[in-house]
């Protein structure tokens, strides 16, 4: 291994950038001439719209236009889309209500986009939209996941709110599995609502140029591609040729930046209208109303087991909000990301799962930081651990005892686990978590008035999406596969053009690793080139930990390339046929002799061309790759939490943090900790801390810093990490991914930590102070009275 | 944000004329009233900004008092010799407001001017029996704090000083909510001869107050002991989705008894 090539810790090349202020994020790109946008937004949670009056607000000082949602509709521009078709179980397809960039008539959540203010400054659009007058007609509000079927409509093309009643799985088979079993355990559990808070609020500016008629987006998008694609066929804003999507730097994501959003939209099609460049930049308080959120699940499980305890049956019943409109990928989050997922890590015979999608009058909700795997790995971790207490079982006796360890192996839900080890990783993170020392630790506790408890998660999740023709068979409105160019420059210096886009994840470090690992040349010569529509052809952008397994895997494709002409020219210029040259360590060389030639220096053969004819071979060296995945990817792992709970007041400080990832190969060790420690504290902040809360109204209660508690760095631990690796088959790098296994893993076991010292089976996320302190004060009175 | 005029004067005077003026404003560290401006919560036509009065700044000790000016930061008061000397409890209240940022630009006499219902220092203030010093005139504790966000300042008096008595033996005990790190719950415990001031913050319906029944209890007997089973009724307690007011009032025993534990 040299010092930056693949498994090396290369210190990340882009955040000296960063944590010196030099980021060009897309808050910094400036134009002459622009103008500011403003969103009037709504603040009632349902209400028709009877009347907009702007005529005094038009007279503001400074003000350029204004415009509503007519004027949209008069551009016959169209509505925000959802991408991923699902049908009912009937085979009808979901109920899409109309999803308008500005509302036509009808407002369906706080914070929905009522007209656009657009000015000198944002001062000035901010005083015009104070003498805006909308008359609202305000209607019954339903915020509830649970009641929403049974609350007023929130698109009439969905009296009972339901967008889709779906279902999974063998129904027979399972229920047959239940009417045998020798135990059952059942368990209601609710999701939390999150909202996801990247650093970065979103951002963007509109350009269009008269003369080329060129439209221009810069936008803090997690895939400009995707944005570009909807922009220009579905929403009709330019054909793509006259559209440019820019994503510069983005400073993070966690899935809210997947989507195209009403503001963007709004920008980019007023520049035209306007004849400047229109700016818009998220206040916070926007951010937590108008991005994406993520979750909110409210679920029944039942788990059957045989009298050896070995299960035999789950089956799950979740109804899942999608907010007031189906965001862009919204409809395959409790779907197709969420169910397959239910086997865990474990062999079960049959599995049935039913999921109801409804509508709410809140912000929508879509893919967020494991979007859908958090929900199964939260479902299935808890009630196996239930089960395993109400059958006096150690929890982790009980998860070997089930874990499925033949490879591959066809879950009853549309996977097939290609490779693991689950038992590798549970030993180890035993052994590192001291797991035998826990009663020790108990009594330790105990003697000081505290309690202690230990939680697992042994989770699994699928990644490097997708199988672009697997992914279209259930409805997916693209293929998922990547795309990447490298070109290589005269004198051997590299540029790598992909279509994954880095917001936080490092790609211009592990991207260039492995570029500098197969051609031998130092990692100062290679570039890496992304979220520009004119530098990039197409891309798919990054989500769903799939940059590594899925794009990476596309520049290895085009680098077998690279390297295949660049032994013809070699050939040329050893005289050699290239067949007999060998390329290792930056140097070709005929195979046998000593006669070699450095990469540079073929480059630059290629491109004077003076060694070969035209005829004999094309000049240049520059190739691209398309590269579609065989499969799905499946990270898997155990997490250990051990927490210790002041009864007193009902804090719970975690104590320990384990953690044994099976990421397959490793490009970056010290890039997969960072992620592995972000994602475990965005997973404590969803079992400890967050939690999104609308009232009765549909006012969201959680709009700023001061009511939604995001995690600091005093309410986490130092984690323990250890790594198991099984390649993964299905890609030529052997990557799995690892940018949301600690979401996904640490929030049941916080819970189970949590219940575990409680002697209580349940208790909701965010575990407050106070939750945990009526669960104490409860566990209390029931050890008294027994 | 609304246009103002800014001000800066170099005097209390030239302030106080300043802050006379029709819809003028104090301006202190800013770390309220900024964000409420931001958020067009607030329109004054002039700011009045008191970091030029320098008589306002900085920590003495007088005739036995502690006197701290008015826009003193949080972090001079955690750090002061003074205050960690002869008034340990307020210096460890000041080091536990919010986070760095905010300990070196808000001040004592924005906190108090301001009484956030969730506010660390109103209960230093109250529990101390500190003396609040204006322009104009000197106010008790127990006369100031007058319901949330309310005091009994006059439109446009500046408080210049804090006058607390110093060596007593006091201590705080403060419940952050998990998402703003003010006060859930917050009791500052002060031993006055026999007897005990209590003061609660961030739990009263009405902002600051003082716990009688704990002040009972403490009475000829300032220990952690004294209080042991002993709360407030939760009636008159704040309710709201961070905790309900049963939950507030349990943790305002554990509160109290953390404080007078940790008392010195
Ligand atoms: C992120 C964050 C976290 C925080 N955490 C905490 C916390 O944990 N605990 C806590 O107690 N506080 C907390 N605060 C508040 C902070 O402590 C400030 O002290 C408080 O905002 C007011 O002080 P200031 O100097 O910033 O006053 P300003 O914001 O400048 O003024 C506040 C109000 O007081 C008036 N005023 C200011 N000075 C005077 C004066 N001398 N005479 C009369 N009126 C005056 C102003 O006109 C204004 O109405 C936090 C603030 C932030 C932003």
């Amino acid at each position: 291994m040299s010092a930056t090539g693949i498994g090396a810790p290369v210190k990340r090349r882009e955040d000296f950038r960063f944590i010196t202020g030099k980021g060009q994020y897309t808050a910094d790109v400036n134009r002459h001439g622009q103008a500011y946008a403003y969103f009037l937004r709504s603040p009632h949670a349902h209400a028709t719209i009877d009347a907009i009056d702007y005529a005094e607000a038009l007279k503001m000082p400074g003000v350029c236009a204004i415009y509503t949602g007519k004027d949209l509709a008069d551009d016959k521009i169209g509505g925000l889309i959802c991408g991923w078709m699902i049908h009912s179980k009937d085979g009808s397809p979901m109920k899409a209500g109309a999803h308008p960039a500005l509302a036509q008539g009808k407002v369906r959540y706080v914070g929905d986009h009522v007209a656009v203010i657009i000015a000198d400054t944002l001062a000035e659009a901010k005083d015009a939209a104070e003498k805006i007058n909308v008359t609202y007609g305000v209607l019954p509000a339903n915020a509830d996941t649970a009641s929403a079927m049974k609350s007023a409509a929130v698109h009439d093309v969905a009296p009972d709110n339901r967008v889709y009643d779906w279902h999974l799985g063998d129904k027979g088979a399972t229920e047959a599995a239940f009417a045998k079993a020798a135990h059952i355990t059942k368990l209601d559990i609710v999701n939390n609502r999150l909202v996801p808070n990247p650093m970065e609020p979103r951002a963007a500016v509109g350009e269009y140029e008269e003369g080329s008629g060129v439209f221009c987006l810069h936008t803090t998008s997690q895939n400009p591609h995707v944005a570009r694609l909807v922009l220009s066929a579905f929403i009709g804003i330019a054909p793509e040729n006259k559209l440019r999507v820019i994503a510069p730097d983005v400073g993070g994501g966690f899935g809210a930046k997947i989507f195209i959003y009403a503001e963007e939209t709004v920008c980019v099609w007023a520049a035209k209208k306007v004849g400047r460049p229109v700016k818009w930049t998220a206040d916070r308080t926007e951010a937590f109303l108008a991005d994406a959120h993520g979750r909110d699940h409210v679920s029944h499980a039942e788990l059957a087991l045989d009298a050896n305890n070995k299960i035999i049956g789950l089956r799950v019943k979740t109804t899942a909000n999608l907010g007031a409109y189906l965001s862009t990928f919204s409809s395959s989050v409790p779907t197709y990301l969420y169910a397959p997922l239910l086997s865990g890590q474990y062999n079960i015979p049959a599995i049935y799962a039913e999921v109801d999608a409804v509508y709410t009058n809140t912000a929508p909700v879509d893919a967020y930081r494991g979007a859908g795997r958090p929900e199964a790995t939260f479902l299935v971790e808890r009630i196996i651990e239930v089960a395993a207490r109400e059958r006096g079982l150690d929890p982790a006796q009980f998860r070997q005892m089930n874990y499925i360890t033949q490879f591959p192996h066809q879950t009853p839900l549309i996977f097939a686990y290609d490779a693991g080890d689950f038992n590798a990783s549970m030993v180890k993170a035993l052994e590192l978590a001291d797991y035998k020392g826990v009663g020790a630790r108990k009594a330790d506790s105990a003697a000081r008035g505290k309690l202690r408890g230990v939680g697992f998660s042994s989770y699994i999740e699928a990644c490097g999406i997708a199988p672009s023709a697997a992914v279209g068979s259930l409805g997916a409105g693209v293929g998922l596969w990547e795309s990447a160019e490298v070109r290589v420059n005269a004198i051997g210096t590299v540029e790598v053009l992909t279509g994954s886009h880095s917001h936080g994840q490092g790609h211009e470090t592990t991207f260039a690793q492995l570029v500098s690992d197969r051609l031998g040349i130092p990692i100062e010569h290679v570039s890496i080139v992304h979220g520009d529509t004119d530098k990039v052809q197409m891309g798919m952008g990054t989500y769903g930990s799939r940059s590594g397994a899925v794009g990476m895997s596309a520049i290895s494709k085009a680098l077998d390339k690279i390297e295949a002409k660049a032994k013809k020219v070699a050939g040329f210029v050893l005289e050699a046929a290239d067949t007999d040259i060998e390329f290792k360590d930056g140097k070709f060389t005929v195979k046998g002799t000593d006669k070699t030639i450095d990469f540079g220096s073929v480059a630059l053969q290629a491109y004077i061309a003076h060694k070969f004819t035209g005829a004999q071979l094309e000049p240049g060296l520059k190739e691209g790759a398309f590269y579609d995945p065989t499969n799905f990817t499946f990270p898997a792992g155990v997490h250990i939490c051990e927490v210790e709970i002041d009864p007193d007041t009902g804090v719970t400080r975690i104590d320990r943090w384990t953690a044994v990832d099976d990421f397959g190969a490793v490009i970056n060790p010290m890039i997969v900790e960072g992620q592995v420690h972000g994602g475990i504290a965005q997973g404590i902040g969803q079992a400890l801390l967050e939690g999104a809360v609308y009232d009765k109204d549909g006012q969201l209660l959680t709009a700023s810093y001061m009511d939604y508690a995001m995690p600091r760095a005093d309410d986490l631990p130092n984690y323990k990490l250890g790594f198991t690796e099984t390649r993964c088959p299905s890609n030529p790098l052997g990557i799995k991914g690892c940018g949301e296994a600690g979401a996904i893993a640490a929030p049941p076991a916080v819970i189970n930590a949590i219940t575990d010292a409680l002697g209580h089976e349940n208790i909701a996320m965010p575990a407050t102070p106070q939750a945990v302190w009526r669960a104490a004060q409860h566990a209390v009175m029931k050890k008294a009275a027994e | 944000m609304y246009e103002f005029d800014y001000h800066r004067p170099g005097t209390l005077d030239a302030a106080v004329k300043l802050a006379g003026e029709a819809d003028a404003k104090i301006l202190a560290g800013g770390h309220t009233l900024i964000p409420t401006l931001k958020q067009r919560l607030a329109a004054p036509k002039l700011l009045v900004d008191l970091h030029a009065v320098r008589e306002l700044q900085g920590v003495h000790l007088k005739d036995g008092q502690l006197v701290i000016g008015a826009m003193t930061t949080h972090a001079h008061v955690a750090d002061s010799a003074l205050v960690k000397a002869h008034l340990p409890g307020l210096a460890a209240l000041a080091a536990g407001i919010g986070d760095p940022h905010v300990r070196h630009r808000g001040t004592i006499g924005g906190s108090v001017a301001n009484n956030d219902p969730a506010a660390d220092y109103p209960s230093a203030v109250l529990a101390l029996n500190a003396t609040i010093i204006t322009n104009k005139r000197s106010i008790k504790a127990d006369d100031f704090f007058k319901g949330m966000f309310e005091t009994a300042l006059a439109e446009g008096e500046i408080i210049t000083h804090f006058s607390f008595p110093a060596g007593i033996k006091s201590g705080y005990a403060k419940f952050p909510n998990p998402a703003s790190r003010y006060a859930l719950v917050g009791v500052y415990v002060a031993q006055h001869g026999s007897d005990a001031r209590v003061a609660v913050t961030g739990a009263g319906a009405n902002g600051v107050f003082r716990a009688s029944t704990l002040e009972a209890a403490l009475k000829g007997n300032f220990s952690a002991a004294a209080l042991e089973g002993k709360s407030v009724p939760a009636d008159g307690i704040n309710s709201d989705m961070h905790a309900d007011a049963a939950y507030r009032a349990h943790l305002i025993g554990v509160m109290a008894r953390r404080a007078v534990a940790a008392a010195h």
